[in-house]
């Protein structure tokens, strides 16, 4: 219980009414797979409306799981929400479908990209906009936004998915959940097999889309230091459980944060502090 | 050397000798190859877009034909008995979603087979209990469909005689496949349907909803298996004896690969005029009967060449 104090704070900012307007608020949440392997063990985060913010943590730590409990895919892997409560724009998620959330403008880009290998890219870019009832006018459009958000896919549009360079993958993940005309995207792992520079890229028109079209971000990241670079909070979850959160720039300076996630030393310290910091390191390798 | 003759030189020269007969052979190798193209299609449909081996699609062919002649029999006027059939197999695929596709989906694949087994029987014996278990006629002029035939001149005085039903029944064939090309290829549902074959994950992330793909796949091949029926009963008769027609299509999946559609239309297509063929010219050498394993024979020496079939993709994993 080392970090506990943190957590308890957070819960405490949770249950009172907050002046800023949400858009998403997990309200410690438990997640349990299978019926027996229990992965979340009261998970909170709160979102607000045009925020970005990080989720981060180790392999296994349980990012894709709170975002997949969020969007209501988690059925599909046999695991279920069994305590707490997941506030979408107000409203309960959990008897919604992913075809519900994704209508009311909750989308996920799943971790790994999983594109449409067989469809060309613009075919993908087109399946995003499944739920729309608005017209192949508008669709037309928002293909012509995507393009100009990532020019690269214009070029490979006629090409098959899966013979595409992953970051035009990620691209095209990114342009497909776009298509439904989000407000919120959760993004899991923009990151993972890029090069620096294209995660650079990646991570830019995301602020991009934050800043212009108003969506809201909750990355899931192993790349502590991109993502505090772009989110405005972040929320750092081991072993299931959130440890520290706050804004991103504090997160930055956070010592803690700095010695485990950004691999900054922080030899000398003699406080308590330190001691905590190596219970938590031998959490970390075990 | 009567074998080495009767299995390398004698059906040759049988087939120099009678080019006209060798044409004969070939169409109706073809047509027949068009039916088991189309029952395999059926298949390769509800296996792409949902992973389920459905055991029942023999059984959905002798359904649909059985409802279309018994509700016509029942004094239904014809148009409508194939509007009624139609609606029939939509309420098939919305039950079979509702109540076999979504509780078991994530279950193994094995007990989604067990299902489609336990699918068939039903399927026999609502049949059986609406319409009579005995063998019908099917309504072949009543639904339109030419009868007679045509005999073409070929070489210097043979003849090709063409079933108009044959003719009728490769035009609908041509029609539907090119009906499902095109509703795969470019409206929203089929490359919704695609999409699902590719990744059911992504697809259900995107807000795809895989009830209303199941269902639809489920309709789409119901009334490919109408097709089947009409066409094949019209060649024989509407009984469940039929079904066994189905067993010629897991050959035609080996061969064509189990989530391809051009696959399943080669595949048909070989072993129907492979089948022909086979039974006219070397049959006799092996005291008839071989229709029924050659089938399975020539999928097996593919096999050996292309274990993933003919056009075989990339198996799907089901979530
Ligand atoms: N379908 C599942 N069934 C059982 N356990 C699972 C399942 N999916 C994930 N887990 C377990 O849940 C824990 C958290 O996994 P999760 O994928 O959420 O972690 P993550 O933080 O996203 O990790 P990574 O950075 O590697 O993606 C892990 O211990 C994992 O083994
Ligand atoms: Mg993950």
């Amino acid at each position: 219980m080392g970090v506990g104090d943190c957590t308890q704070n957070h819960h405490d900012q949770i249950d009172m009414t907050s002046p800023s307007d949400p858009i998403l608020v997990v309200n410690n949440i438990e997640v349990i797979y299978d019926h027996v392997i229990l992965v979340l063990k009261g998970v909170s985060l709160s979102i607000d409306k045009g925020g970005i913010v990080a989720l981060l943590g180790a392999n296994g730590a349980g990012k894709t799981t709170t975002l997949k409990a969020i969007s209501n895919l988690l059925h599909a892997e046999r695991g279920e929400v069994t305590k707490g409560s997941i506030l979408f724009e107000g409203a309960e998620v959990h008897d919604l479908s992913p075809n519900d959330l994704v209508r009311r403008g909750c989308i996920q880009v799943m971790e790994g990209r999983h594109c449409f290998a067989h469809l060309t890219v613009e075919e993908n870019l087109l399946t995003g906009a499944f739920t729309r009832k608005d017209g192949p006018a508008a669709i037309r459009r928002d293909l012509d936004l995507v393009y100009g958000y990532f020019p690269r896919l214009k070029v490979r549009r006629t090409s098959q998915a899966g013979y595409v360079s992953g970051g035009e993958q990620q691209m095209t993940a990114i342009g497909r959940a776009l298509m439904s005309r989000p407000k919120m995207i959760l993004l899991d792992e923009p990151s993972m097999g890029l090069a620096p520079q294209l995660v650079e890229e990646i991570f830019e028109i995301v602020r991009r889309l934050n800043h212009d079209e108003g969506v809201s971000f909750l990355l899931a990241e192993q790349n502590t230091n991109i993502a505090l670079n772009y989110a405005t909070h972040g929320y750092i979850l081991e072993s299931g459980r959130i440890v520290l959160d706050g804004k991103a720039s504090e997160l930055k300076e956070n010592e803690d944060v700095r010695e485990f996630y950004l691999g900054v030393g922080g030899e000398g310290r003699r406080s308590f502090r330190s001691v905590k910091s190596y219970k938590r390191r031998k959490r970390w390798l075990a | 050397m009567d074998l080495l003759n009767g299995i390398f030189i004698a059906p040759f020269v049988q087939m120099a000798d009678a080019p006209d007969f060798l044409v004969q052979v070939l169409w109706e190798g073809f047509v027949s190859g068009i039916l088991y193209a189309l029952i395999a299609l059926g298949f390769v449909l509800i296996f792409k877009a949902s992973g389920v081996f459905n055991f029942a699609q023999g059984i959905m062919v002798v359904f649909a034909a059985l409802t279309l002649v018994g509700l016509y029999q029942k004094g239904v006027p014809v148009i409508l008995a194939l509007i009624l059939t139609m609606a029939v197999m939509g309420i098939l695929a919305l039950a079979v979603e509702r109540f076999i596709m979504r509780p078991l989906v994530n279950q193994p694949h094995v007990i989604l087979l067990m299902a489609t087994i336990g699918l068939t029987y039903f399927l026999v014996g609502l049949g059986e209990f609406v319409f009579g278990g005995e063998p019908k006629q099917m309504i072949t002029t009543e639904l339109g469909l030419p009868t007679g035939s045509t005999e073409i001149p070929f070489g210097a005085q043979g003849v090709v005689i063409l079933q108009h039903i044959d003719i009728a029944a490769a035009v609908i064939a041509i029609a539907m496949v090119t009906a499902l090309a095109l509703f795969f290829n470019r409206t929203r549902i089929g490359r919704a349907l695609r999409a699902v074959a590719d990744d059911h994950q992504a697809a259900l992330s995107v807000g795809i909803s895989l009830h209303q793909i199941w269902a639809i796949v489920w309709f789409a091949s119901g009334l490919v298996a109408l097709a089947t029926g009409i066409m094949w009963g019209a060649r024989s008769d509407v009984s469940f004896a039929l079904e066994i027609i189905a067993l010629r299509a897991l050959p035609v999946l080996i061969l064509g690969g189990f989530t391809s559609v051009p696959g399943a239309i080669v595949g048909g297509l070989i072993v129907g005029i492979g089948e022909k063929i086979g039974e006219i010219y070397w049959g006799p050498l092996l005291g008839g009967g071989i229709e029924s394993w050659l089938a399975y024979m020539i999928a097996l020496v593919f096999l050996l060449f292309r274990p993933q079939g003919l056009f075989g993709e990339r198996i799907i994993e089901r979530v």
